[in-house]
């Protein structure tokens, strides 16, 4: 048996400072998020179901919208590559930079370059690859792993951030004032845009009809890492699709009121292919990396509804279990829920490592209900659950239930328990010897027994 | 085998175990609109959302004039087009407009004035269009960007604005200023754009 949960003892250990931040920041997106949706709709169930069904209709066809996709890419101008594996996802764009020697370059936020670890790997090999959204910037700066999809640095408070920056010489003093920071940043980011040779994004969704590609920030980084770079780079999920241009108005609507409580994201582009001729600024060259990795073994699974995911947080924000441990705690680029459920799937050969993060769950159901494409969450994890069992992979808590099942198959044993137990109340159960109890216990706390009650009161309601 | 017939090969084979594929959920984009948000005249919604967005609608180029001078800001760039709309009355108020953007001098552009192809009332949105706007970055770089546009410009909806896309190469949805809540989620505007997002109808 496995000693402990992990997420548990990551839950633990976090500094109250950090458990703070994310605590706040994550109750306040939640409330944001309910109060728009319903000022500004009678049912946004509706709407989630609706988006929920057409990404299902889209991932049960994706083989049809793929290719869909790729011509009308092509058509657009865009040159299309496909990489199987995260390996060769990497290779595919750094041959495009050395191609055309590029060693400078800007990326915005993109959930699809952080599980595959692109930035280490581009600068391995000498292409300096700077991150754009601030909270990215940051974390960048700090060699730290973002730990939410939205606010990637939700765990960092501003005082750390203030010595980040003088530390890295973004500053020459310091100073805390959110404000002051973003300047700075604002400052220091747009010269290397200006330098920028070429742009890397990913995509939030792709249009199979017009090859559109949707991109969304609130800062304007991949905006403005766009406008002065010859090349652009979208690495995009293949699980990304939508069927038609009208599908976009139902996510983008549900992206930005899930995510952050807005009715738009502030910048919403809408890219298909290089600039016109006729524009100065903005790349001649788009290349889109339509990447698997993992993707067709998920949507060979049972867990395959993880694949509407839209990456908008909610389920994060909500989570009492990701409040508690922090997106850290999961271990992987995708934390909460999602990534309860996505990681293990994802990163397939190390399902065993990662088992333990689908029974990081109450189950209470709330991920299910903010999800705006309607995953059941909670029925993936116990699918999850299910998996490890079959596959015999040791999982922390797992007691052994035999005992317990002669118990609850014997009625006589199972009164003479009942009526016992009432008796472990008045015995010291913290200091008995048997080991697994005791490291069960170290992380709960038992309530008083009042077993056999049900029984009587049946028992003497019949009387 | 290349990397596509992999991926082709897999996804096919994936989705042989799906039994009931789902079909399209054919739906009236009208589901997504927000009554309160479309509440009044198209105008009088658009100006309402942007508002709430953080963005700001000036009704003359002479208002312009003084909101500009107000905040200190004095030099900046106007898409040649629009001169005779509202850079000339800029410049008669003693502003210094340029009508050529030069980005090698990105950061003396304090204003950028730019044309939207339209606008959303639903969500207060400008819509930047490659083909009308005369170069991006003038319209992100500066700390005011004006977007200039016609009064019957404005979509009502979403979907109405999804289905006007038309063929550009690359249209922006711009819905207030550049915002960031990354510290600790304060709300601060103008990370990498504009600081203010202005309307005005031309
Ligand atoms: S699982 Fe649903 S709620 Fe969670 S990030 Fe994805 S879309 Fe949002």
């Amino acid at each position: 048996m496995i000693d402990h949960q992990l997420i548990d003892t990551y839950a633990r250990e976090i500094s109250d400072e950090k458990q703070t931040s994310v605590i706040t920041g994550s109750a306040a997106s939640t409330e944001k998020r309910y109060s728009i949706l319903h000022q500004d709709y009678e049912d946004p169930n509706a709407l989630r179901k609706l988006a929920g069904a057409i990404k299902d209709h889209t991932l049960h066809h994706l083989d049809r919208y793929l290719e869909q996709a790729e011509s009308s890419l092509k058509r657009n101008g865009v040159q299309v590559h496909f990489a199987d594996s995260g390996d060769e996802a990497k290779e595919t764009v750094l041959k495009i930079l050395q191609e055309r020697e590029i060693t400078r370059l800007t990326k915005s936020k993109s959930m699809a370059s952080e599980e595959i670890h692109l930035n280490p790997y581009l600068t391995e090999n000498g292409i300096e690859c700077l991150e754009s959204d601030l909270g990215e910037f940051i974390i960048q700066l700090d060699d730290d792993v973002p730990s939410h999809i939205v606010r990637p640095i939700i765990h960092k408070n501003r005082r750390e951030i203030a010595r980040t920056f003088q530390r890295e010489g973004i500053a020459a003093d310091y100073n805390d004032d959110p404000e002051t920071i973003t300047r700075r940043a604002r400052v220091f980011l747009r010269e290397k845009y200006m330098q920028a040779q070429a742009v890397i994004t990913g995509g939030n969704f792709i249009s199979a009809e017009s090859g559109r590609i949707v991109l969304v920030t609130n800062e304007g980084n991949s905006r403005f890492g766009m406008a002065p770079s010859r090349v652009h780079i979208a690495l995009v999920g293949i699980e990304k699709i939508v069927p038609t241009d009208r599908d976009l108005g139902v996510f983008l609507n549900l992206l930005g009121r899930s995510a952050t409580g807005q009715q738009l994201t502030v910048y919403t582009e809408f890219i298909s292919g290089p600039k016109d001729d006729s524009q100065p600024s903005g790349p001649e060259e788009m290349h889109v990396v339509l990447m698997n990795n993992g993707r067709s073994d998920v949507l060979e699974s049972n867990c395959r509804e993880i694949l509407r995911c839209i990456r908008c947080s909610a389920c994060q924000n909500v989570c009492p279990v990701y409040r508690q441990a922090s997106g850290h705690a999961y271990r992987a680029t995708y934390g909460g829920p999602v990534g309860a459920v996505l990681s293990p799937l994802l990163f397939g050969d190390q399902f065993p490592d990662l088992a333990d993060l689908p029974k990081a769950s109450s189950l209470c159901g709330a991920c299910n209900e903010v999800c705006p494409v309607d995953i059941p969450i909670p029925d993936l994890l116990l699918r999850l659950r299910n998996k490890a069992k079959q596959e015999h992979i040791p999982q922390p808590g797992d007691v052994p239930m035999s005992p317990f099942a002669t118990l609850a198959t014997s009625p006589s044993l199972w009164r003479t328990a009942m009526t016992m137990s009432k008796a472990m109340n008045h015995l010291p159960i913290e200091v008995a010897p048997v080991k697994p109890l005791q490291e069960w216990l170290g992380q709960r706390t038992l309530p008083e027994w009042h077993g056999g009650d049900f029984r009587k009161w049946l028992k003497d309601r019949k009387k | 085998m290349t990397s596509r017939d992999r991926i082709f090969s897999k996804v096919r084979s994936a989705l042989e175990g799906v039994k009931d594929k789902a079909a399209y959920p054919d739906y009236d984009p009208a589901v997504l609109n927000s009554a309160p948000r479309l509440a009044g005249t198209l105008t009088e919604a658009f100006t309402r959302n942007l508002t709430a967005a953080g963005g700001n609608r000036i009704g003359s180029p002479a208002e312009l004039a003084g909101f500009l001078q107000q905040a200190g800001l004095t030099r900046g760039y106007c898409d040649p087009a629009l001169m005779d709309a509202i850079g000339n009355t800029l410049a008669s108020h003693g502003l210094t407009v340029e009508t050529v953007y030069d980005r090698s001098r990105y950061e003396d552009y304090q204003f950028g004035i730019t044309r939207a192809s339209g606008a959303i009332a639903e969500t207060g949105s400008l819509i930047l269009d490659d083909a009308l706007t005369s170069d991006r970055l003038a319209a992100l770089s500066p700390w005011v960007h004006v977007a200039a546009l016609r009064e019957d410009e404005i979509h009502r909806s979403v979907p109405d604005a999804i289905a006007a896309l038309g063929p550009s190469r690359n249209v922006l949805w711009a819905t207030g200023p550049s915002k960031t809540a990354d510290v600790e989620g304060i709300l601060i505007e103008g990370v990498h754009g504009p600081g203010e997002q202005v309307a005005i109808f031309i």
